[in-house]
């Protein structure tokens, strides 16, 4: 079973989504889509100052045997992304929701986030493709 | 209620439960993916030894005495070349010289022995009952098969079984030992061996090998150990559309003798002046990733990627491709609407351990 942090929020598409205390939002892969994707080797992040509807693509994550697209979970403006992952791609597997996040973003309505999953239902989410 | 058929599990689907394999659903059979690392699998077997459950696969058994005439009319290589014991890669061709399927023909005392896909063994099988005869008499023979492949895939089968006169088996002949058929074969560009053996005793072998540290590899670690060696997956690199000429397996058709009447040899005579591509290999340096389906740009024309993955052992993008015969060189690779650089090279990528390209 994969972990599953309470405190943060997820799209149905696998990213999550971490309300920061300076208003920005990060976002990153969940640790089942890691695990589904098994070894990363190449990630495609957002430019800086990329302005990014929900549910818009904002990268890909490219794992040995697969390509998968990263979708925004809100919309707004990118204001980091996480340059250790252009050389240390595999970080995405070891630590999904600290080191391993994608980017930042400057969220255009924080409220938007309200409509995100929360744990519970990602995990229902989850074990639904399981079977 | 589901309309899908139920996924097959070979004997040995406990032992990858077991060994914490991450199992899905490939043509029709529940197999592991991987152990944990796709990467780690891949590394063993590059460097030590790793084993793979291939018992999917589907093994025909032909005797009778038609049997060669049978086999010489359906694969475009020639079965009468084998010694005893020797086997040989050849493909299956269609009458329009499309390839219906690779295999491996092993000659045996009591006949030849057949490995083809799984993917395929439903058409395979109607394909020889449609050209079988009276003489000519083929058989399915479901058996465990455990792949153990690496430097030292020979020294770690002889520590957990005593098989007299393998360490001197050459390339590509095989010996019994008891119930067991042991070719020096496999699809990994490393050295190791093919073993089909009794399910019992197949089990018994996988977990001893398991003990020895035989790493088991899964299906991931499969596609990138053989695209590095150059070698052809059915279904992407190889198809009943496209010539073995446009295929890199060119070497695999015996032209002679000229009178050998094999199916496709007459639509394979005309590709022979008309073939214009070619299959061959490119590396991309840079990072992202090669894949299926992306199309390429030469100096001579278009073409398209039929595998592509993260090399493990080079730690970049290498594919096949099939471009126009006289491409070479730099090209470049259509990535979700960027254009990237890469170099056509003739493959294999690695072979014994050795990076061939750098």
């Amino acid at each position: 079973m994969s972990e599953i942090p309470s405190d943060l929020k997820y799209a149905a598409t696998h990213e999550w989504a971490r309300l920061e205390e300076d208003g920005t939002v990060t976002v990153g892969i969940s640790d089942h889509a890691q695990d589904a994707l098994g070894d990363v080797v190449y990630v495609e992040l957002p430019e800086i100052d990329q302005v990014i509807t929900a549910g818009d693509e904002a990268g890909v994550v490219e794992s040995v045997k697969a390509a998968s697209d990263v979708y925004a979970p809100i919309s707004g403006t990118v204001c980091a992304v996480n340059e250790v992952l252009e050389d240390a791609p595999e970080t995405v597997n070891s630590d999904a929701y600290a080191d391993g996040w994608f980017f930042k973003m400057q969220p255009a309505d924080v409220g938007e986030l309200e409509e995100l999953l929360d744990a519970e239902a990602y995990s229902e989410v989850c074990e639904a493709e399981e079977h | 209620m589901s309309e899908q058929p139920i996924p097959a599990k070979t004997p040995l689907y406990q032992e990858h439960v077991q060994c914490g394999g991450k199992i899905v659903d490939f043509a029709g059979w529940l197999m592991p993916v991987n152990y944990g690392s796709q990467i780690e699998e891949h590394t063993a077997v590059r460097s030590d030894a790793g084993m793979f459950d291939v018992s999917h696969m589907t093994i025909i058994d032909v005797w009778g005495d038609q049997a060669e005439t049978f086999l010489q009319r359906l694969v475009a290589n020639d079965v009468a070349r084998l010694n005893l014991n020797q086997a040989l890669y050849g493909a299956l061709l269609n009458d329009q010289a499309g390839v219906l399927d690779d295999l491996i023909v092993y000659r045996l005392a009591q006949g030849y022995r057949c490995v083809v896909n799984a993917s395929t063994r439903d058409k395979v099988l109607a394909w020889m009952q449609q050209h079988s005869g009276p003489e000519a008499h083929f058989e399915h023979k479901p058996q465990v098969m455990i792949a153990v492949q690496g430097p030292n895939a020979i020294q770690r089968l002889l520590q957990v079984e005593a098989v007299s006169g393998l360490a001197e088996l050459a390339p590509f002949y095989a010996m019994h030992h008891g119930a067991w058929l042991i070719g020096r074969t496999g699809y990994t560009g490393e050295d190791g061996v093919e073993v089909m053996l009794p399910e019992a005793e197949g089990i018994e072998l996988w977990r001893k090998l398991r003990d020895a540290g035989v790493a088991p590899a899964g299906l991931g670690a499969r596609d990138t150990l053989r695209l590095e060696a150059g070698l052809n997956l059915y279904g992407q690199d190889l198809d009943e559309a496209t010539s073995p000429l446009a295929s890199n397996i060119g070497w695999t058709i015996a032209w002679e003798p000229a009178e050998r009447d094999f199916i496709g040899r007459d639509a394979l005579e005309q590709q022979r002046q008309t073939n214009e591509q070619k299959l061959t290999g490119l590396i991309m340096r840079d990072k992202g990733i090669l894949r299926h389906g992306q199309v390429v740009h030469t100096n001579v024309g278009e073409g398209v990627i039929t595998s592509g993955t993260y090399s493990p052992t080079l730690e970049y993008s290498i594919a096949l491709a099939r471009v126009p015969k006289k491409a070479a060189g730099e090209c470049e690779v259509d990535i979700r609407g960027k254009r990237k650089t890469a170099t056509l090279c003739k493959p294999p990528f690695v072979r014994n351990g050795k990076v061939m390209h750098s």
